[in-house]
């Protein structure tokens, strides 16, 4: 019970922080919105729905990673994280809080992208919804886990991409089929296995990314 | 004779490598029956060699990067780091090789629905991102776990890539070729098993060789430390 009080307050203190200064959620809106007003220029006129439905997953994982480049940066640039480190709880419980966060983030990004989506280019269906959802879960429990490190390196903003997109092939291949085959249960299946899969994996080396 | 060997082991593996891979050049050209598929498919000798000890490669150096979190021990970090740059080696080597194969056999130098390929490529990315990884965080023991937890990802992303080329294959190509099939011939499948061993002991002797080389390294800069 400690522990979900530790990462019910640790996410609490960033959506909170989020909601006084305003800098990273709507700096992720307008830019899901300017891409997908790029994408209606990228296409061709006669190009296919299933072409835009492929893109949208392009704009998901871009805008999480606009979000994610920021998950970690008052953390870094006030020396929170060395308090949090020390402070008497579980440190996965850091990267749960902060996983919490960023997925209200993205959920928040996703509620207006959609509409838009389906306003420019149209087509939103159940299984799209379904594939995007578990498809946060896993951006958000494997970004947090690589901002954290993104985070510990010279490199930061630069690095976090290059460390994300192979890990985040896997979602792509799932949200897609999920989005536009005729038979999601297999792709939706699989995003499952992906988020649980790496959600433990996160969980249980969290630790090591944030000590020494 | 042991004596000699214990301390030559290095020049020994090196040795054996050459042997290795001159039987198995000879097996490849002289030995092994040429098939249906003509001359090019003699590379199926060298590229599913170098893929499996890539592999391999990877694994060593997840196993490694398992012994730095889980015991904490400091050689572990660049032992998992040697042998990821070799996987990475032989990674591009298979990319190559597989793309030279693709051209003889479907007519092009990149095929999508050639699976394996796609999930190299895909390891390639990885693996280069951990080699940005590791050059941006100052050596020491943050490294050596940031290091070790990727490498771990990666243990995980082979079969999770592998499930999502095969669901994503199955979609968009309902190719569903078996390039060697199960029925190898037995000499065929000789053949591959020495030139496989070959790759695996060429890998093993360039690992240490490189180790080797990145100990002197180290050992040479705790030393000039300690004279400053």
């Amino acid at each position: 019970m400690m522990y979900l009080a530790d990462v019910g307050a640790l996410a609490r203190k960033d959506l909170r922080l989020e909601l006084r200064a305003r800098d990273t959620l709507p700096a992720m809106l307008l830019f899901v919105l300017s891409t997908l007003v790029v994408f209606h220029f990228v296409l061709p006129g006669d190009s296919s729905e299933l072409a835009a439905k492929g893109l949208l997953w392009v704009a998901i994982v871009f805008t999480a990673l606009l979000g994610l480049s920021r998950a970690f940066a008052a953390e870094r640039e006030q020396g929170v994280i060395d308090g949090l480190v020390l402070a008497p709880s579980d440190r996965s419980a850091i990267w749960v809080g902060k996983a919490l966060s960023v997925l209200a983030f993205l959920v928040l990004a996703e509620v207006v992208a959609l509409p838009a989506f389906a306003l420019f280019f149209g087509g939103v269906d159940g299984p799209m919804v379904a594939g995007i959802a578990l498809a946060d879960v896993g951006i958000a429990a494997v970004g947090t886990l690589l901002a954290a490190m993104a985070a510990a390196s010279r490199a930061r903003e630069l690095l976090l991409p290059l460390l994300f997109l192979p890990l985040a092939i896997p979602i792509i291949v799932g949200g897609v089929g999920a989005s536009v085959t005729s038979d999601p249960g297999r792709y939706l299946g699989f995003l499952g296995l992906y988020d649980a899969l790496f959600a433990i994996i996160c969980w249980a080396s969290f630790e090591y990314v944030v000590t020494e | 004779m042991s004596t000699w060997l214990r301390n030559n082991r290095l020049a020994a593996l090196a040795a054996l490598a050459f042997a290795l891979i001159t039987a198995s050049i000879a097996l490849i050209f002289f030995y092994a029956p040429v098939d249906a598929d003509g001359l090019n498919q003699k590379i199926f000798y060298f590229h599913v060699g170098i893929a499996l000890t890539a592999y391999a490669c990877f694994a060593w150096g997840g196993w490694k990067a398992l012994r730095v979190l889980w015991k904490g021990d400091e050689n572990a970090d660049l032992e998992s780091y040697v042998a990821i740059h070799q996987g990475v080696i032989f990674g591009a080597l298979t990319l190559v090789t597989g793309s030279i194969w693709a051209r003889y056999r479907w007519g092009h130098w990149w095929e999508w629905h050639e699976d394996q390929l796609v999930l190299f490529l895909v390891l390639f990315l990885f693996y280069a991102a951990y080699f940005m990884l590791r050059f941006s965080v100052p050596a020491g023991p943050r490294r050596a776990n940031l290091s070790a937890v990727y490498a771990l990802f990666g243990v995980a992303l082979v079969p999770v890539s592998i499930l999502a080329i095969r669901l994503s294959e199955r979609f968009i190509h309902p190719v569903a070729f078996d390039r060697y099939g199960p029925n190898m011939a037995g000499s065929q499948f000789f053949t591959f098993c020495v030139s496989w061993a070959a790759m695996l002991t060429l890998a093993a002797t360039l690992y240490n060789v490189e180790l080797a080389g990145k100990r002197i390294d180290v050992r040479l800069r705790e030393l000039r430390e300690a004279l400053r």
